[in-house]
């Protein structure tokens, strides 16, 4: 296989869909899937099922729902379709169906939402099958036209044999008599010891024109007649436009239309997007900021605060024995309280989308992690019927749960509806972004554990403090008006649950939710939880006069997988042998999406405050792993998020506004600070986990213990930089 | 109106003298392979060579730009090869999201020209961009594996 022409990106089918999306809708109303007759892509290939389209050059056309972000899903979805579909993988494409033409048919791809690290894990089942059908009507097509039994026939890389006759055909020669046959009811789906494709770390399908500059990001969307917006949103979360000055900037170069976008912004129109922002800066804007001006980080520490207290309601997540009492009655008790902050998740490109607007038809192009989202955020703003509407998905510069949310789309359209038949990019500055994220919540935790005589640890109590996403996002997913998915990480069961048997333990969360918008960010509650109760068990630990491996390793006897990832990396990383002389180590482990991760760290500290990141050991136990090359730069991008966010982030409030700006004052970890990480992959079968998320939970906690170790100081609030920690 | 050399052609933009070069680049000779990140020189999502200099073209002006030789992502291959900075991010599959990669490439390439075998303190000091996926250690990597090509 010649790399350079390496399977990628079906973009000329991405064209010619979008081009012929009326003719796909109409295609796809009539025809429900499956049955006799044939569906066909926009170049005519006829579809083996909704998930495979086979071209007559052999070439084969995987579809993916979900969104490639980076993460790598997109290959490894394919790479399970592929599994099962027996074809020869070095003639694999993909292309993204669109949202509207998944409506049209009864949703036949679907949930396209990407975020909890569930691109595969949750789609898996589905996608394998589809692999599989269409592997079984190739076979059976073949076998009807040699007029032999199906079961004699065999497939290797889409060549079918019929032994017996010495009969071959390819995929590509029987695609067209395959496409008319009814699929089969069921079908068997591999051994996972038989997997051959799955399981293997090849390399990714989009790889080539991101290093040529040819990828398409929605910044780089181009349509014919195209205007460009620079947008303004009110800085105080809740705060509305009053009034701009149109008359002030209506004469500047390129400037073609200001408009108001909802109640809240304003954008400027013009030629080029640099004439738009030059405009938009220019533009005297009066804002109604409202009560949220009144709020700060200190406004917002001091409510968080208040409930840490017993005395305030809370909702309780995870509970055996009886915590209070026994902490009331214990020989010893260790108490510390922990902070989270906001964080931005400033993805590499700022939030953007373009929109064409008639008055019967509203199309988007945009990176989304969620196109139907995203297909639902196009109908509401446009007015427009589904049948009217559509997302084409274009690669999107980072994700990280941010552009799970829409409303960047929705104001793209709300601007190219004053501005009907001409398309319109709209692309927030990196100030805009900075100001208007998702951002992760902000938290406390009060946590108190207790010993008996013995040092054994009889009792713990995590009380939580701040804000539930759930409660701004998804309020229908709260139960009884409290947030499930705070306790994520230390909850009882489920696919986030703690490693720690306690005898008392109690743990609980009193919501607390200030104005500024809390999202999804790479890891969300995990985050924090992690952090919590790592380090505090590392306190414990040392409160214990034990070593942190083996005072958790007592208490993790009921929780073997949650073991097993920490053994990894304990052994990994030579917990047992002596540090190098002036470095020291950390450790930390936590279930989150299912899987189960450790991570340790070692450092060294000079003047008390510089650390050296020497080593970073991470294990994760996913289950499945579907391609550890992906895996590992999962692994290895979540340690450089997490330490980021550690080290660098934190947004603070002042007057209702974010203060960060811009990479300036929220920067990012560069090469020079980031060691190699080592992954241990630990999959022990039987259940799906995600790893584009989980891995970033022990980043913080290990270099944080690490820190401890080597300097006796515990830190408890993040970022490092108000503490004038840095890297050395 | 400005007259730019990127990659040995020359455009005559309509563009007024204190446009940053990216955006001249960007928007009116339409070579949007050279990315936005910050548009302040912190994040390298910009990079471009300036006679063979890597530098963030968000920081500088048209005017500043003219006379000189550009050189952006798009055109780093030449006669339809690709640079070898290019064909080692393929085979070890460095970019996650790829976004900040077109500046990455460039500074990587940059610093190549200048030292074709350079040691891991040499990579840290002269590779400064910022890569929100994380994918330094790929970069490294790919960076090693050149030098000792
Ligand atoms: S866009 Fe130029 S350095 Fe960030
Ligand atoms: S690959 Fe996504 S920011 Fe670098």
């Amino acid at each position: 296989m010649n790399k350079h022409v390496s399977p990628k990106m079906n973009r000329r089918a991405f064209v010619i869909g979008s081009a012929a999306v009326g003719a796909g809708l109409a295609i796809g109303l009539d025809i429900p899937f499956g049955g006799p007759t044939v569906v066909r892509a926009a170049d005519g290939s006829p579809e083996i099922g909704a998930w495979v389209v086979v071209r007559p050059d052999d070439t084969v056309v995987i579809r993916i729902a979900r969104s490639e972000m980076g993460q790598g899903s997109l290959t490894g979805l394919a790479q399970l379709v592929a599994e099962e579909l027996e074809c020869d993988w070095s003639k694999v494409t993909t292309e993204y169906p669109t949202p509207g033409q998944s409506v049209a048919r009864k949703r036949v791809w679907g949930d396209f939402s990407t975020g909890g690290s569930r691109g595969i894990r949750s789609s898996q089942d589905y996608v394998r099958k589809g692999g599989a059908t269409a592997r079984v009507m190739l076979i059976e097509a073949a076998a009807n036209e040699w007029k032999v039994p199906a079961s004699e026939c065999t497939v290797a890389r889409g060549v079918i044999t019929h032994k017996a006759s010495g009969r071959t055909t390819t995929y590509g020669k029987v695609a067209e008599a395959a496409a008319k046959l009814t699929p089969p009811a069921d079908v068997k789906l591999k051994d996972p010891k038989d997997w051959t494709i799955v399981g293997k770390g090849l390399l990714r399908l989009d790889t080539a024109d991101k290093t040529t500059g040819a990828m398409t990001y929605g910044i780089d969307v181009k349509l014919p007649g195209m205007l460009n917006a620079a947008i303004k949103d009110c800085p105080v979360f809740g705060g509305k436009l009053k009034s701009y000055d149109e008359a002030k900037v209506a004469g500047m170069k390129g400037v073609k239309k200001v408009v108001k976008v909802g109640d809240t912004a304003v954008a400027v129109v013009a030629d080029t997007w640099w004439h738009a922002k030059t405009a938009l800066e220019a533009l005297p804007i009066v804002w109604d900021e409202g009560d949220n001006a009144k709020v700060s980080s200190e406004s917002i520490a001091k409510w968080l605060a208040e409930g840490l207290d017993d005395g305030q309601p809370a909702y309780v997540g995870n509970k055996n024995g009886d915590a209070k009492a026994a902490i009331a009655g214990a020989a010893k008790k260790v108490e510390a309280v922990y902070s989270y902050p906001y964080q931005n998740h400033a993805t590499m490109e700022p939030m953007n989308a373009t929109a064409l607007y008639t008055a019967d038809k509203c199309e988007v192009w945009c990176g989304t992690q969620n196109g139907e989202a995203a297909f639902a955020a196009v109908l509401e703003a446009s007015g427009l019927p589904a049948e009217k509407c559509d997302v084409h998905k274009v690669m999107p510069g980072g994700g990280f749960g941010r552009r799970g949310q829409t409303d960047y789309v929705r104001q793209a359209v709300m601007v190219a509806k004053q501005m009907p038949g001409t398309p319109v990019k709209l692309l927030w500055s990196r100030e805009e972004d900075m100001a208007h994220g998702r951002y992760h919540p902000i938290t406390q935790c009060k946590m108190t554990g207790a010993f008996d005589a013995n040092n054994n640890l009889v009792a713990l109590h995590y009380r939580l403090s701040g804000q539930s996403i759930l409660f701004s996002l998804r309020p229908e997913a709260l139960q009884n008006g409290m947030d499930p998915a705070a306790f994520q990480g230390v909850a009882q069961s489920g696919e986030a649950a703690i490693g720690y048997s306690v005898p008392n333990l109690l743990v609980e969360h009193a919501m607390r939710n200030p104005h500024v918008p809390p999202g999804f960010w790479r890891g969300v509650n995990v985050n924090h939880n992690a952090i919590y109760m790592e380090c505090f068990m590392d306190e414990l630990a040392h409160a214990a006069g034990q070593d942190p491996l083996e005072f958790r390793r007592k208490l993790m006897g009921n929780h073997p997988k949650h073991l097993a990832v920490l053994n990894a990396v304990a052994e990994k990383i030579g917990w047992n042998t002596p540090a190098p002389q002036g470095v020291y180590r950390g450790i930390a482990q936590v279930m989150g999406y299912g899987s189960y991760v450790a991570g340790a760290a070692e450092i060294s500290v000079t003047e008390g405050s510089k650390i050296k990141v020497h080593r970073i050991v991470a294990s994760t136990d996913p289950g499945y792993i579907v391609n550890p090359a992906q895996v590992e730069r999962q692994i290895a991008g979540s340690f450089v998020y997490g330490l980021s966010a550690l080290f660098y982030g934190g947004c603070t409030v002042k007057d209702g506004k974010i203060e960060q700006t811009n990479f300036d004052t929220y920067n990012s970890m560069r090469i020079n600070e980031m060691p190699k990480v080592e992954s241990v992959m630990v999959p022990s079968g039987g259940f799906w986990g995600g790893v584009g998320e989980p891995t970033i939970g022990v980043a913080a906690p290990a270099v944080l213990n690490a820190y401890f170790a080597a300097t006796g100081k515990r830190i408890r609030s993040v970022p490092l930089r108000d503490q004038n920690i840095t890297f050395a | 109106m400005a007259n730019l050399t990127i990659n040995g052609k020359t455009f005559t933009l309509d563009v007024e003298p204190d446009t940053p070069l990216l955006w001249a680049i960007r928007e009116n000779a339409g070579l949007s392979g050279t990315k936005y990140g910050c548009g302040i020189a912190q994040c390298g999502a910009c990079t471009v060579h300036l006679d063979g200099v890597a530098m963030r073209s968000c920081g500088i002006t048209v005017s500043e730009a003219e006379g000189k030789k550009i050189t952006t992502i798009e055109g780093l291959a030449v006669g339809g090869t690709l640079h070898k900075v290019q064909e080692a991010w393929i085979a070890k599959d460095v970019p996650q999201c790829g976004y900040c990669q077109s500046g990455m490439i460039m500074a990587v390439a940059a610093l190549l020209s200048e030292k074709p075998k350079p040691t891991d303190a040499d990579i840290d000091e002269a590779i400064t961009n910022i890569c929100r996926c994380g994918t330094f250690q790929q970069v490294r990597e790919a960076i090693h594996t050149i030098a000792s090509a």
